[in-house]
């Protein structure tokens, strides 16, 4: 789960992990506000969006008086704020972040995530701040340093050594920037963060190591146990549709094609979106009912696909397993009673209970197209995508 | 011959009495497993199905001699759940979760490299020996008993499909097992690889990746530089758009690292026939393995 800016730098604050003073604003007004309660001017305003690039689209400005936070704040406050992450459409910015300006000597990057392949927590670092990371990684990756921490162990003072001195950072930078390092792990741990970065984090010229940029990405496995950051979602980042299918605990992701499909188990739900491009069409949606799917669940799934006017025909498929394919045949026909299903179904069960499942839809009278195997649902769906 | 699972597979199941674990276990001892014991703290003494129930694994390895466990717990005591199978000194965990946090089995895995025991998944379908043990979710009759083809994935659901179609073309299976979704997980594709490569009875394997992480290039490297036996590769999740998880915890291409293409690339440069049509896994399969093998 991804928070803002703003609340991870809270969260860094609370930790010990030093930031630049500001506050959060969602109008004009409030801007102008946080900006008198800084120190004095430049300030920074900063669009809150859970996306990356946002200097580079004018979501990221600086303003030298009250007047020019007004103008600034006005510019950003609803703007469809496009970035390399957001996509063609952008995001609309609902506030943004008012942060006094600093004198910066030295721009640095600094990521902690846990690294799969070798079970360590891998802090990377580089002299390269400001940058995208894959980027410098791609032309300069001796720029990049990293140490992996036994999470068991936890970090050590020589591993933090290793990172200043990797970085040409000494005298009392050095001890900030140890400082730093240590609090910031210990927050990732904390909180089960599947990422923290900060980019840039800078060395002012009074020598203070600075968290300018924060990231977090929180493992939404371990939200069980956060209920602080649970708190801290936004829903207004998030697709509505992911959103309402988040409420029915199915595993939906919004996609730009007009297949929808309901897959259960994630791996042939990929598979299937796989398929349906194979058939010259494109898949709106990926769609996992997962494996203790309900008729219900089944229903709501159909509901969430029809919801999204580009859907022009559904593939369902289904190998059962724990999920029987009567229960699923069941939710099927519960669904195209409840809702008016105005578009082409094909439908592909195999598994258990298979035999069952095809009386109960052959029986229900809803006019269904039923597929024998996954290539004759493939054959199926480019016919429909071709008219 | 089969690997990991068999005959002598002595089945301890945490989480017996949760619905789930109840129901499995049924299933499993349907399909033949010798399930010895179940585990539920505060519920020794009691019966499921027959099946004695303790309060501590290692009492079902002393007293029952169990020497396979077999996971339900929910994902907040699930690591726990893990920790105190592989310090009671069973050999094989297997566990069925989904959910640990990743922070969790960032230190199971460590703990584990002190052990000799091996896990596979979490957040998996477990593991089947067509004809001698099911330890695990999946539906026992898709499977064929007697090899020659060994199936390793990363999914469920998809794993049941291929190895469907696999048995449909008349062709069994020595071992099939899901390695689990989740980007930190015990046994990997090597694994699974070197075993099927050491098992006489193998020999062929089918391997099923998908998005994110890079153990399919990693399986690639050994298939290249290790395998003699013939390796068939789908990967799913060449639609799948960067940045987003697709279902799996794991399965996620992150900036431009982990895509289907790459691992396909990978694949195909360690001598793997990959299939891309999903719909046609099985026939494609029996062709490469009628080319290298002649009859199967």
């Amino acid at each position: 789960m991804k928070i803002h800016e703003y609340q991870a730098k809270e969260l860094f604050n609370q930790a010990g992990v030093s930031v630049p003073k500001g506050m959060v604003a969602i109008s004009v007004a409030e801007a102008c506000q946080a900006a008198a309660a800084l120190p004095g001017y430049p300030v920074v305003v900063k669009a809150q969006i859970h996306a990356g690039g946002r200097g580079k689209g004018g979501g990221v400005r600086l303003a030298h008086d009250e007047a020019e936070v007004a103008t600034v704040a006005e510019e950003i406050l609803g703007m469809h704020l496009v970035t390399r992450q957001t996509g063609p459409q952008g995001k609309v910015v609902e506030k943004v972040l008012v942060e006094e300006g600093l004198a910066i000597s030295r721009e640095l990057y600094l990521a902690i995530l846990p690294d799969r392949d070798s079970a360590a927590i891998m802090i990377m670092a580089s002299s390269e701040g400001g940058m995208d990371i894959e980027e410098v990684a791609a032309v300069t990756p001796g720029k990049i340093i990293k140490v992996a921490v036994n999470p068991l162990l936890g970090l050590q003072p020589y591993q933090c050594r290793q990172l200043a001195f990797g970085l040409d950072i000494s005298g009392p930078a050095a001890k900030s920037f140890i400082g730093l390092v240590g609090n910031l792990y210990d927050l990732m741990v904390a909180k089960d963060c599947s990422m923290v970065e900060i980019n840039p984090l800078v060395i002012t010229q009074d020598n203070q190591v600075v968290a300018l940029d924060a990231k977090m990405d929180v493992d939404s496995n371990s939200l069980y146990r956060h209920p602080e950051i649970v708190a801290m979602r936004d829903e207004g980042e998030e697709d509505p549709l992911e959103v309402e299918a988040s409420r029915h605990n199915l595993n939906y992701i919004n996609l730009d094609g007009t297949i929808g499909n309901m897959v259960n188990g994630a791996g042939l739900a990929m598979a299937t979106m796989d398929i349906i491009k194979q058939a010259g069409a494109s898949p709106a949606n990926f769609l996992d009912v997962g494996g203790g799917a309900s008729a219900d669940m089944v229903e709501q799934g159909f509901r969430l696909i029809l919801r999204d006017q580009r859907v022009k025909g559904i593939l369902i498929n289904i190998f059962g397993g724990i999920l029987r394919c009567d229960v699923l045949a069941e939710g099927v026909v519960q669904a195209a009673r409840a809702v008016d299903i105005k578009v082409p179904v094909v439908v592909r069960m195999e598994g258990t209970n298979v035999k069952k499942g095809r009386e109960i839809l052959a029986a229900s009278g809803v006019n269904l197209i039923t597929a024998h195997d996954l290539a004759d649902a493939a054959a199926k769906v480019a016919a429909i995508a071709g008219k | 011959m089969a690997i990991f699972v068999d005959e002598n597979t002595r089945l301890v199941v945490q989480g017996i009495t949760g619905r789930e674990g109840q129901f499995h276990t049924s299933q499993c001892r349907q399909y033949g497993t010798r399930v010895v014991a179940g585990v539920t703290p505060g519920k020794g003494g009691q019966e499921v199905d027959g099946v004695p129930v303790f309060n501590t694994v290692l009492e079902a390895v002393v007293t029952a001699g169990a020497n396979t466990s077999m996971i339900f717990v929910p994902p907040p005591f699930a690591a726990d759940a893990i920790m105190e199978a592989a310090d009671a000194g069973v050999d094989l965990i297997v566990c069925i979760t989904e959910g640990i946090p990743v922070m969790d089995m960032l230190r199971v895995k460590n703990f584990l490299a002190t052990k000799k025991c091996r896990l596979i998944g979490p957040n998996c379908p477990g593991i089947i020996s067509p004809g001698l043990a099911k330890v695990g979710i999946m539906p026992g009759v898709i499977h064929r008993p007697g090899g020659p083809i060994g199936v390793v994935s990363r999914s469920g659901t998809l794993t049941y499909e291929v190895v469907d179609q696999l048995s449909r073309q008349g062709i069994g299976q020595t071992t099939c097992l899901g390695i689990g979704g989740d980007p930190v997980n015990g046994t990997s594709f090597v694994d699974c690889l070197a075993a099927f490569e050491a098992d006489e009875e193998t020999r062929g394997v089918i391997l099923v990746g998908e998005i994110g992480g890079s153990a399919e290039e990693e399986a690639a490297l050994f298939i290249e530089k290790q395998m003699s036996k013939p390796v068939v590769g789908f990967i799913a999740g060449l639609t799948a758009p960067p940045g987003r998880r697709m279902g799996h915890a794991g399965a996620i291409i992150s900036g431009s690292s982990g895509t289907a293409a790459a691992k396909i690339a990978a694949l195909q440069a360690g001598g793997v026939q990959v299939c891309e049509d999903l719909g046609r896994l099985g026939e494609f399969s029996v062709g490469v393995f009628r080319d290298s093998l002649g009859n199967i």
